[in-house]
This record gives structure tokens, sequence and C-alpha cells, in this order.
């Protein structure tokens, strides 16, 4: 136990990955499984390495990750704005608020066919659907980290005649940022669903969803657990990103 | 001395209620002086201090500011530091010049003549979260008094220091309040702090809660000579001052 505790946590994670990978094989050998029931990790490598091959995987994955990363631009440029009226009016609070909760309370994957009706343009709708995802969790961090500046930090800069402008930028904005940013890894990692899910609503001939689906109905369960590594790799990715940009927005909590 | 700050007849009521804070409150702070606030916690004291500030308006009655040629800007210190935790100590004492607009060699340059003042050489780069209660209230001070206030509020600055870093801020608060010329009006709860600090003593009494608004009662000029060392905190006359003060509170 001693000796394990001791070892670094790369190696620990890559430890349990690869028991993983084995107990999966072990299963999957004495199970005697079909392939299409339950691929064995060869087999699913395999398959990686043909997508991979052929230019397939990345193609459907540039085709996602362009749906992901607008989705959840816009969501965040939407959800800040309103995020500050929300937090500042109490009016705004009152009129606005129960539209966006009720909204939440209807799932995404029940508005998403409605949004493929009313917006011509598939790409725009799956877009749209991540956006619908995104929104939420990162409007209710917006107006949570706005509120969290400490009343006396706001009299200070009034007694100190700021501006409404130095008070957004010098206060408001800074002290809203571990919040904001602990919103904007959750609207990350959601963001690759809600493309998915747009993905699966709004049929067109590209997108890992795409490629899900078609792998589905033909059976080969490896190109789907191919897909799923993919996603959730590059919702992991994602998560990551906003990690390191969160330890350098944030190096003054270090000491924490 | 010239007198630098009147309140006229000041009465004041929250707004999102009946209840009367303060009635008629008069008085006039001369220029330059060290004017201590006590009374009892929760009587008002520090509403009277935001009234100074203009963070509140009174409901009735007048405060004024001598008009000064460098203006009436004002510094403030509250019980805890309040420092931006994103800021360093270097950029949070930077803040009220950044807020004027004043971002040049000058401004950089009064900057670290306030943090050597206040002895935080040393710790320009560090972040509030790296400093102990004593040198983040030290950060907060030279804050209040880089853009050369000309009134400094103090509302119980050291009152979440142990009692000998308390001792130590008081001493260098009178260090550096003899280098500067400010007026500083100051709330604490601690009798001994006040004598040792104030050339004069408000006592305030009341309560507010029970339908008796607040005013100042008592007004006790304390005459020890200065500069004022530690030791002096143990003479009869200090003695007096501090009995004098809080017979003063519990009428």
């Amino acid at each position: 136990m001693k000796f394990l505790n001791a070892q670094p946590t790369w190696l620990m994670i890559l430890v349990s990955f690869v028991g993983l990978l084995l107990g999966w094989h072990l299963l999957v050998v004495w199970g005697a499984y079909d392939r299409f029931i339950l691929p064995g990790p060869v087999d699913v490598w395999r398959q990686l390495m043909i997508v991979a091959g052929d230019g397939r995987l990345l193609k459907h994955s540039l085709i996602t990750l362009s749906e992901v990363l607008p989705g959840l631009a816009i969501g965040l440029l939407i959800a800040m704005p309103l995020g500050y009226l929300l937090a500042k009016s109490p009016l705004a609070e009152r009129l606005l608020s129960p539209y966006l909760i009720a909204s939440q309370a209807i799932p995404v994957i029940a508005i998403a066919p409605l949004l493929t009706i009313w917006v011509s343009s598939t790409y725009w709708a799956r877009v749209l659907v991540a956006t619908l995802v995104v929104f939420f969790p990162i409007l209710i961090n917006i107006i949570a980290g706005l509120r969290s500046a400490p009343a006396e930090l706001y009299e200070l800069m009034h007694s100190l005649q700021a501006t409404r402008r130095q008070i957004f930028s010098k206060l408001e904005l800074p002290a809203a940022l571990p919040i904001l940013l602990a919103g904007l890894k959750v609207g990350a990692t959601l963001s690759v669903i809600g493309a998915l899910v747009g993905e699966f609503v709004q049929p067109k001939s590209e997108g890992l969803g795409f490629l899900l689906v078609t792998a589905r109905y033909q059976f080969k369960t490896d190109l789907v657990f191919v897909v799923l590594v993919t996603l959730g790799t590059i919702a992991l990715s994602m998560y990551g990103l906003v990690s390191a940009l969160e330890k350098h927005l944030l190096r003054w909590q270090v000491n924490k | 001395m010239d007198t630098f700050l009147t309140v006229e007849r000041v009465d004041y009521t929250f707004e999102d209620g009946p209840l009367s804070v303060l009635a008629d409150v008069s008085l006039s702070i001369p220029a330059g002086s060290f004017v201590v606030l006590v009374g009892p916690s929760g009587v008002g004291k520090s509403t009277l201090l935001r009234l100074l500030a203009g963070l509140l308006r009174p409901s009735s009655g007048r405060i004024t500011l001598t008009q000064q040629s460098t203006g009436n800007a004002i510094g403030i210190v509250f019980q805890r530091d309040n420092l931006m935790p994103w800021r360093t100590v270097t950029e949070n004492v930077r803040l009220p010049l950044e807020l004027q607009g004043r971002n040049g060699l000058a401004a950089s340059r009064s900057v670290q003549a306030m943090i050597d003042l206040v002895g935080l050489a040393g710790f320009e780069q560090s972040y509030p979260a790296q400093l102990s209660g004593g040198m983040a209230q030290r950060v907060a001070l030279a804050r209040a008094l880089v853009h050369q206030p000309t009134l400094l509020l103090l509302d119980e600055p050291f009152g979440a220091l142990d009692a000998l870093t308390r001792e130590r801020m008081g001493q260098e608060l009178l260090r550096i309040w003899q280098a500067m010329p400010v007026t500083v009006f100051m709330v604490t709860h601690s009798i001994s702090e006040a004598v040792f600090l104030a050339d004069e003593v408000l006592v305030m009494g009341g309560d507010p809660g029970n339908g008796r608004p607040a005013a100042i009662t008592h007004r006790l000029p304390i005459q020890l000579l200065r500069p004022r060392r530690f030791e002096v905190q143990g003479t009869a006359e200090f003695l007096e001052y501090a009995a004098a003060i809080r017979a003063a509170i519990q009428q």
C-alpha cells in the first residue's frame, strides 16, 4: 500500500487504464460475445485504425467540433449580458426567471425537433441545440458570480467615485471569474452533448452523431465504441482547456 | 485650527424601514486632527462613518467638507481588509489611482512610496492570500492613502487583528498620520486605542434598536503630548482619560 501511494499520479492512471482494458478483454474472451454485441478492445482498436486511417474520424470530429465551439461561444455571449441584467435588476429577474426556469423543465431533446422545423440551415439548427444546452448553467453561474462581490468593496469603489463601467471591469468581473469559469467547465462538456443531440434529430450525412447512428444501424458496434471514445476525448480536452485557462486566470488562488 | 468637516443636526432613518438610527448629530472636526468615535455595538457608529464618506445621505441636516485646493478625496479602511484577492499588493494599492485614470510613472512612484511607508517593501508581488492579517490591513491602509485623500475614515480597522498586532498597528498609524496632511475619523471599540490615538474622543449613545436614536453624548479632548509612545498607556493621566470615556459610554 505504501509502495502504491508513493507512485506518481500519471503512473497510477496508466495502471488502472491498462487494468480496465485487460478486464474488458477477458470479459469478451470468456463470455464469447458476438462482436456486434460487445466488441473487445482489440476490435475497437482495429476499427479506430481504419476510420482514423481513411480520414473519416477526423472529418466527422471536425464537423462536430464546428458545432460545439460556436454553440458554446454563442451560449456564453447571450448568457453574459442577460446574466448581468438579471443580477442587477430585480425587476428583470422577476419578469424573466419564471420562463427561464420553465424552459429548463422541458428537455432539450424535446425542443430540438422544433428547431429543425424553424431553422432551415441544418448546421445552425445543430449549433442552436448546443447553445440551448450550455446556456442555462452558464447563465446561473454568471448571476451567482456577479453577486459574489462583497458589499464593502462596492462601498470602497463608490467612495473612490468609480464609474459604473469601472465597477464592472475592476470589481464585478474579476470577482465573478471563479464561478463563471466553473460554469464554463460544465458548459464545455455539455456543449458536446448538445451538438450530438442536434446531430441525432437533424440527420445529415456528417458529424460524429451521424457516424454513431449509422454504425448502430449497421451493427458495427466497434465503430460505436470508437465514436464514444472520441466524444469523450473531445469533451475531456475542452474541460482541460478551460481548466488550464482557469489555472492561469485564477493564479492568485494558488495558496488557498 | 481651521474646521475641516462639520456635521449639522443630522438625522438618519433607514430607507427600507421606520428605524431611526441617528437623531440630531452635530460635530465639527478640525483640519489635520485625529478624531475617534466610541460607543456600544449597534449604536450607529458605522452609519455615521458612512454618512461622512457620502455612501449614505442624511435624512435631514447637513454635512459639509471644507473645500481644499486638492479636492476632497476620501480614503476608507474597513474592519476586514477587503483587498481584491485577484490583485497583488502593488495592484491593490494602485486601485484608487487607476480609477482616476492615473497609470503613469508618477502613479507607480506614489504606490511604491506608500508601500514603503506602511513597511511592506519586498511584498509588492504577493497576493492577499499570502499575507497575514496585519500585513493585509497595512495594504488596505496604503490603498486608502495613496491618492492623498484629505479625509481618512477608519471603521474598526484593527478589530480583526490579535492584541499584539493591534497595538503595533496603532503606533504605525500614528507615525503615518504624522507623515501626511490628512484628517482622520476612526470608529473603534477599544477605549485604550481611542485614548492613545485621538486628539478628541467622541462618545455616541442611544439604542436605535429600541426606539432611542443615537447622538453624540460626550466629547473629550485628549491632551497627551505627541509624539505618543507606547509607554504612555501606563501613566495615570492615560488611565484617567480611559476611565472618563468608560463612564461616558455607560451613562
